[in-house]
């Protein structure tokens, strides 16, 4: 009876995983298609997936690991924007390095880990409120830095951003010359963080212990897991990652501004639960995550590509498809009780 | 001696107490800053003066207030989708007043047919809300998350990209003045939407089971009251009072913003439930608490904009004010607090 149990529950994350990936296919695959003429097949489109995402990827990353201990955080998108706003301030009026830079983004990212993690692993204040007073806060504190948009014209934080890795294959263009594909290091920053984060969650006692106060908080006590102390980690790595990514944006966008990254919170939590990552708690992997963006990358492409559709088309799809992903994991979870309840009568 | 004690200690632990003394607080700062502050005077026929500023523009957010009130006792949540609703309802509202124009100096439509339909499209969202949470069981924030950021999306595309304009005199009246009355219409509304909840939850016996669905919802359809469908009904009227204030700030500016109407709202509504003395985790009530939160939120707004704090500045304060009341709020630290008191009581006892 226990070993069909625990089939039930893999069998239904495997299923959203693989719902994920299939959707992520089909949605490439019409894109591809669909806008064969407009380059949609070459391979620096799909790179420029990454490229363009590298920053949500990273904060995603952390977004699933405090979902996994059914927290969640929404300040990601205004803490972006201050590490943006931040960072080019710094360079631009204090005449400081970029890695000095680099370390006052973490730093920031770190201390909204501190101060959020400990109201809510601490005092047991709902997650959701108190990143919702992050998320002001952070937006707010950017408008005090400053409220016009500053760019940043940094030589070295340029040349981080412009540096472009090119790899051994390519397409030819119009005119029939070869362009090789690039990369940029920020991708490279963004997957080592999907790899590392994996393994941290699979194969080090403190993901085990996420995972057991994700599952069930009360039974991860009685086992000795100290919950509030492991929380308070979760809340500082994820504020960390979120400060990270947050700079990889700022790499990307090369300005900071007081609507920057608007709604990122929504994009981040959207990739989770669409990667299969349970609102519930318990369940989620990064890879799920990765895709989730993804398929956040492709709906952004195909309606830029497309052309006519306004950008808030990609807000209203996106939302549809969280929609979809959160009622389709509440009927998964709804099926799971009424087994095992149906078990225990027998 | 004793019953001045009694007394005070009566007065200190009414419910409302701590809201009241909020404002006050909030009060007392503009007096010493600004002496001519509780002024009132008549200009061109209608008051002017900070107060009648404040209680008029604090008169969205009290309507959204009591909505957000009755979501937070019946479900242990909050709505944080209010302002986006508040943007759709605006926009079906000036789409179907200008009948599709850009700007229209004629009503193109019925005014009460755009009224109806606005109400109608808020009350859908509040609907959509209320289906996720009560019968999906999904946590309030999250399935209010879905029309956080779709609904100004959705407002957008209502309104084709554009900010509707509806410059008919008429129109303005909601957000305005009626003929030669002197207070603010928008006060009215606020009033009237007030009392009609507040009557509809003290006459029938719908306050009571919003009580108690909040605070055990599972032994609440053990003595037979319909937890779902109470939960669902609060979401509707949540949406139905948002979609209300929408079309009032709209008036406001006799035009339907997309991107600007009820924005950082839902916080401030949150905001003014906490203030109110409500606890956030969902069980008994006061709207009244809510009621007196609102004005104070408004109030604080009006201080800080009088110190020159710029309108993106401000979701700091704000945001100090709400960490402050649910740390005080929190079981841990008042847990913190009694023990901090036993020990000084039995510390003073074993002195003796």
């Amino acid at each position: 009876m226990e070993k069909n149990k625990t089939k039930i529950k893999r069998s239904g994350n495997a299923f959203l995983l693989m719902i994920t990936i299939a959707l992520f296919l089909v949605m490439y695959i019409v894109g591809m298609v669909v806008f064969q003429d407009k380059g949609f097949a070459k391979p620096q489109m799909f790179l420029n997936l990454f490229i363009s995402n590298a920053g949500l990827i990273v904060i995603g990353c952390g977004m699933t690991l405090v979902m996994i201990i059914r927290g969640i955080d929404i300040s990601v998108g205004s803490v972006t924007a201050l590490v943006c706003m931040s960072s080019a301030y710094v360079m631009e009026n204090k005449g400081i390095n970029a890695y000095s830079a680099l370390v006052i983004s973490l730093l920031i990212g770190i201390l909204f880990g501190i101060v959020q993690g400990y109201l809510i692993a601490y005092l047991k204040i709902q997650p959701f409120i108190v990143t919702l007073a992050g998320m002001f806060f952070g937006r707010g504190m950017t408008a005090v830095i400053s409220t016009e948009m500053i760019s940043i014209k940094n030589n070295l934080f340029l040349k981080w951003a412009n540096y472009k890795i090119y790899l051994p294959f390519g397409s030819v263009n119009k005119k029939g010359v070869y362009q090789p594909a690039y990369i940029y290091p920020t991708v490279i920053a963004a997957l080592l963080i999907v790899v590392f984060i994996t393994v941290l969650l699979k194969y080090t006692k403190f993901g085990r212990k996420l995972y057991a106060i994700g599952g069930n908080e009360q039974s991860a006590l009685m086992m000795g897991i100290n919950v509030r102390k492991t929380k308070l980690m979760a809340y500082i790595l994820e504020g960390l990652l979120a400060g990270l990514g947050g700079f990889l944006f700022c790499l990307n966008s090369s300005a900071g501004f007081v609507e920057q990254a608007k709604g990122m919170e929504m994009d981040a939590i959207s990739a989770a639960v669409i990667g299969g990552t349970l609102l519930s708690g318990g369940v989620g992997t990064v890879i799920g995550t990765l895709f989730g963006v993804l398929i956040k990358g492709t709906i952004t492409s195909l309606i830029t590509t497309q052309g006519t559709l306004s950008s808030w088309w990609v807000r209203i799809v996106l939302s549809a498809l969280l929609c979809f992903f959160i009622v389709l994991q509440s009927l998964i979870g709804a099926s799971k009780k009424k087994k095992n309840a149906l078990s225990l009568i027998r | 001696m004793k019953e001045i004690k009694i007394t005070v200690k009566n007065i200190t632990e009414h419910r409302l107490f701590m809201p009241f003394l909020c404002l006050a607080a909030v009060l007392l700062v503009n007096v010493l800053k600004t002496p001519d502050f509780f002024r009132i005077s008549m200009n061109n026929g209608v008051l002017y003066g900070y107060l009648v500023d404040i209680v008029n523009r604090a008169s969205e957010l009290v309507i959204l207030a009591i909505g957000m009130t009755l979501v937070t006792a019946a479900s242990g949540g909050q709505d944080i989708s209010v302002g986006a609703v508040m943007a759709v309802s605006a926009a079906v509202c000036c789409q179907i007043l200008s009948g599709g124009k850009v700007s229209a100096n004629t009503f193109e439509n019925p005014f009460l047919l755009a009224v109806l339909m606005a109400l109608a499209a808020a009350l859908l969202c509040g609907a959509f809300n209320g289906f996720l949470v009560a019968k999906l069981h999904i946590q309030p924030m999250v399935a209010t998350l879905i029309l956080y950021t779709a609904g100004r999306g959705v407002a957008q595309l209502i309104t084709k990209g554009q900010i509707t304009y509806v410059r008919v005199e008429n129109y303005k009246i909601l957000g305005g003045y009626i003929g030669n009355c002197p207070v603010p219409t928008p006060v009215f509304f606020a009033v009237a939407a007030v009392l009609i909840v507040y009557l509809v939850l003290n006459k029938t016996a719908l306050g009571l089971y919003i009580e108690s669905v909040g605070v055990n919802g599972l032994a609440s359809r053990l003595v037979g009251l319909n937890s779902t469908r109470i939960k669902f009904l609060t979401y509707v009227l949540c949406g139905g009072l948002a979609g209300f204030a929408g079309i009032v700030a709209s008036s406001r500016i006799y035009s339907a913003d997309a991107n600007n109407i009820g924005l950082y709202l839902e916080m401030d509504a949150i905001l003014a439930v906490a203030l109110g003395g409500n606890i956030l985790s969902g069980g008994r009530f006061s709207l009244f608490g809510s009621v007196i939160g609102a004005y104070t939120i408004q109030a604080l707004t009006t201080t800080l904009y009088a110190m020159n704090v710029s309108a993106d500045q401000l979701p700091v304060y704000k945001a100090v004010v709400v960490i402050i009341i649910v740390v005080l709020q929190s079981a841990v630290f008042k847990k913190h607090i009694t023990e901090l008191r036993m020990k000084k009581s039995v510390s003073i006892e074993s002195g003796r």
